[in-house]
């Protein structure tokens, strides 16, 4: 037990000022009030007041560690000077707030702000409210911080769980209403908004116990030998997996299938990025150059607006694809000639000419100009059109599972084993007998081919085409989801997908501030975590091992400069 | 590269001379069209090349952030188009309340020095977080995890400040005293025009200056040609690239300043396509170096202001302004294709 030095205090008080800051940075967006309104546990705490007071928590948790061990004492001690510092700021912001209107400038700093920060309370009291609640959260973090490492993590991911479920009331009470008499059993835990309060308590103490007992038990030790059993349960498992995938829009109804359908155009365009930047680790940007191609092509052939062809879906399918692919071989063979971050920016260039050259004038009489295409086919099977979400959630999960297939089959095969050597060391690659400007082409060609798909089957899926829909902000998406799940990582893309583009799906505030989270999110992932969420073992290896071979090589030549 | 000396030609190369030839006559043969047409006379090819010449310098005042930053970190600060848009953003509130109690009018130089200066503050405290928060850390991280970083920061940058100060346009006020054209012959040129040509030349005088003159500039150009030896010679390496962001964050907001006289209307979106064609006179001119910068700048700003008409009008192309983004994008692939260098560089080696 060391007592803490005015140095560590100095630290504390820096890192205390810079919660409060980033609280008042995500008050001043305009999260704060966004959120306000959905509540996670009803009349209690909303998503707003939980943005609040998260990084004053965080920023709690980060000051003890840094503090290490310590008396419980000074602990709290630390939270309770964290959570002061983080009022304070919150509340200079307020009293600046209440003298000079900070509207004109900043638009969120409305009285409505003003109301959710003091809590309600008016305000010659309402200025306390602040300090009071930031170092109350404070003294919880701290509170939290020093259970046992078990109770600890168990606490922790359980308010997690309470928080997700708040968050996604309206979409289970959706889903559970569905059930018929079933729903009784679960509708006790919501309210009108948010979770009851009793639900919540009874949903954190199960969760909590459940979280607990799972971290006491002990770890299993992974079998390398599997018995038939194992096997059956095994494949009954990925039956019944397979069952509700294809079951999903039926149990879950419209509004879902079309979140599903708009994750699964993103999941086909993942896993066409996903080999390019994952496997051979050519950062493309324009990407949503090919989707664009893949879509106008399947319009300018089907639509009976435009009226050259009157393909159907399926006769105009392969045309968009090759044309996606012959897209990316034209463009490829220039390009792949230069290097790394001019890739990433020539083809960002190359995104955006095919946008430009859509909304232009000039080729206006083919591609529509402003106005898109109208009217393209939509796809039939036999006398059946699949016109709404749910059929249409079936030709995408095809789709899906074919370029799932060619990937994973690609991933380990002699040109997947190129790209891989190419993202090492394109140098070590070229002299070990590679030939570095195939493969690439074949990596942009087999990207662009399921870039084409997706692009066919939005085209069909909307029955038009804008080139307003193929912005540079799609290859983003793109570009995020795959960073997020783990780049190179098959699986990766799937939860990457599922993450970035169906949870603002389905959280409507969410929508504003998806790309500020975008951003957040790429730039803290490539900080603290640049394998992603289900990181591919190899590129993980890469990640992590350079470091130590670096310092060695440096050390070698630190010697041999000595040795001189 | 691995080549022996018997270069071998491959299909590839074959291809883009190619495509190179097929550029070159649609350029050369759209040129001959328009100008035997007569389509235009002097005075509006005089118009379109004073108005290539400002926006050239605009570019060029950020392509110096782009090339500065390249020269020492390698990596393309891809964020510096949003460290552009925050000088002006923010900028334009002064200017409103400038307006507001009519000193911009009475005072119109001090006022826009003022602007100027608080732009350029804010630009500089951008770049000097992002280099602060997102690159440090990452230094000596593989070459794509920068990159990535820098658009993920790009685009927090860009939503924090639509959060902040809303998603709509704001629209500097006009200053009376820039109003109106002067005329000389057939050269008329609007004050905004003739006020941002002198103002780009001027801070790239005096940046061009601290970069070749001053005891920091050497510093800068040291640390550029070699971290590990700089740093042994007794440089702050570090200090050094704190500095490189700041000079490249305050350019940039200069260069907001200039844009929005230009076209004065701000919002959050306003940095990407400056920034990127920024970038692209950045790589025309050679990217790392200071004076490739303001040639590429100019070379491109013109390129943009002329080509439209010059060579897209001959081929019968309508509405060829809409294009203008695709030229300077399409000179961009070509440059990089070509002559990876440049006008004005050296031989960067790839993997450095």
């Amino acid at each position: 037990m060391k007592n803490l030095t005015s140095q560590t205090w100095k630290q504390v008080i820096n890192l205390s000022l810079l919660g409060g800051l980033i609280t008042v940075l995500i008050a001043l967006i305009g999260m704060v009030e966004a959120f306000a309104p959905r509540f996670i546990i009803s009349g209690l705490i909303s998503m707003g007041q939980v943005f609040l007071l998260l990084p004053i928590f965080i920023f709690c948790f980060l000051n003890l560690r840094k503090i290490g061990t310590a008396r419980k004492l000074e602990q709290f001690m630390v939270g309770a000077v964290t959570g002061l510092i983080g009022g304070a700021v919150v509340l200079f912001v307020l009293v600046v707030g209440q003298l000079v209107n900070l509207r004109s400038v900043f638009i969120n700093a409305s009285p409505v702000l003003y109301q959710i920060i003091t809590f309600k309370v008016p305000f010659p009291t309402g200025y306390i409210v602040p300090l009071a609640v930031f170092l109350l959260i404070g003294l919880i973090a701290t509170g939290i911080y020093i259970l046992p490492t078990r109770w600890r993590s168990a606490v922790i991911q359980s308010l997690g769980v309470v928080l997700l479920l708040g968050l996604m009331r309206d979409l289970l009470v959706a889903v559970i209403t569905r059930w018929g008499p079933l729903t009784v059993l679960l509708k006790w835990m919501f309210a009108f908004s948010g979770m009851s309060l009793i639900g919540a308590i009874v949903v954190f103490i199960v969760m909590v116990g459940l979280a607990y007992w799972r971290s006491t038990r002990p770890i299993a030790q992974k079998k390398t030998t599997f018995t038939r059993r194992d096997k059956i349960i095994r494949y009954s498992g990925l039956g019944a997996i397979a069952l509700m995938i294809l079951l999903l829009p039926q149990i879950l109804g419209i509004f879902f299938s079309e979140v599903l359908d708009t994750v699964g155009i993103y999941i086909l365009m993942g896993l066409g990025l996903n080999i390019v930047v994952g496997f051979a680790g050519l950062l493309d940007l324009g990407y949503v150059a090919f989707y664009a191609i893949g879509a106008y092509v399947m319009g300018v052939l089907t639509s009976t607006g435009l009226g050259f062809f009157h393909l159907t879906f399926w006769e105009a399918l392969p045309f968009a694809l090759i044309g996606s692919v012959l897209a990316g071989v034209i463009l490829g063979l220039p390009v792949l000639k230069v290097r790394g971050d001019y890739l990433a920016i020539v083809t960002l260039g190359f995104g955006e000419i095919v946008r430009i050259l859509a909304l232009s004038d000039w080729l206006r009489p083919w591609l529509g100009g402003t106005q898109g295409i109208q009217s393209i086919a939509q796809p039939k099977i036999g006398p059946i059109t699949l016109d709404n979400q749910a059929d249409l959630y079936y030709l995408i999960l095809a789709g899906i599972l074919i370029a799932y297939f060619i990937a994973t089959r690609l991933k380990d095969s002699h040109l997947g084993r190129s790209w891989m050597a190419l993202r090492e060391d394109e140098d070590v690659a070229q002299a070990m007998g590679i030939n570095t400007m195939s493969t690439k082409l074949m990596a942009f060609a087999t990207g662009a081919f399921f870039s084409g798909l997706a692009g066919a089957i939005f085209a069909a899926k909307l029955t038009s085409a804008y080139p307003h829909s193929f912005n540079f902000l799609v290859s983003i998406n793109v570009l995020s989801l795959i960073i997020i799940g783990g780049m190179g990582s098959i699986p990766g893309v799937l939860v990457g997908s599922l993450v970035m583009v169906g949870v603002p799906e389905l959280l409507r505030e969410f929508a504003e501030f998806r790309l500020l989270a975008y951003g957040a999110v790429l730039v803290a992932m490539m900080l603290i975590r640049p394998e992603g969420i289900l990181p591919e073992a190899r590129r993980r290896l890469e990640l992590h091992e350079e470091e130590p071979i670096e310092e060695l090589a440096e050390n070698d030549t630190a010697q041999a400069e000595v040795g001189d | 590269m691995l080549r022996t000396f018997r270069q071998r030609i491959t299909p590839t190369d074959v291809i883009i001379w190619l495509i190179g030839l097929v550029i070159a006559v649609v350029v050369v043969y759209g040129s001959i069209v328009t100008l035997s047409k007569g389509r235009y006379d002097l005075e509006n090819w005089v118009d379109l090349t004073i108005s290539g010449l400002a926006i050239g310098g605009v570019y060029a005042l950020i392509a110096l952030g782009y090339t500065v930053v390249y020269g020492i970190l390698r990596m393309i600060n891809f964020a510096h188009s949003e460290v552009f848009m925050s000088g002006p953003f923010t900028a334009v509130f002064l200017a409103d309340a400038l307006n507001r109690s009519g000193f911009l009018n009475r005072q119109p130089v001090i006022s826009l020095i003022l602007i100027t200066a608080l732009s350029m503050f804010v630009s500089m405290c951008i770049a000097l977080l992002l280099e602060r928060v997102a690159y440090r850390p990452l230094r000596n991280a593989p070459r794509l995890v920068p990159l990535i970083t820098a658009i993920g920061a790009s685009f927090f940058l860009q939503y924090t400040f639509r959060g902040l100060y809303g998603s709509g346009i704001r629209a500097y006020p006009d200053i009376a005293a820039l109003a109106g054209d002067l005329n000389w012959g057939p050269i008329h040129i609007q004050r905004t025009q003739l006020v941002v040509i002198i103002g780009s030349l001027v801070m790239m005088l005096i940046l061009f200056g601290i970069v070749q003159l001053t005891k920091v500039g050497k510093a800068m150009r040291a640390v550029s040609e070699d971290k590990e030896v700089s740093a042994l010679m007794g440089i702050d390496v570090d200090r050094i690239i704190v500095i490189t962001f700041a000079l490249g964050g305050a350019s940039a907001g200069a260069a907001g300043i200039l844009y929005a006289l230009l076209f004065p209307v701000v919002n959050f979106f306003m940095g990407f396509f400056p920034g990127l064609k920024a970038f692209t006179a950045a790589v025309l001119g050679g990217i790392g170096s200071v004076p490739g910068a303001f040639v590429g700048a100019m070379v491109l700003g013109l390129l943009e202001s002329l080509g439209p008409d010059l060579f897209l009008g001959g081929l019968g192309i309508q509405s060829p302004h809409q294009l203008k983004d695709a030229i300077a994008f399409a000179i961009l692939v070509f440059i990089l294709i070509f002559r990876p260098t440049g006008i004005l560089g050296e031989k960067i080696s790839d993997k450095a």
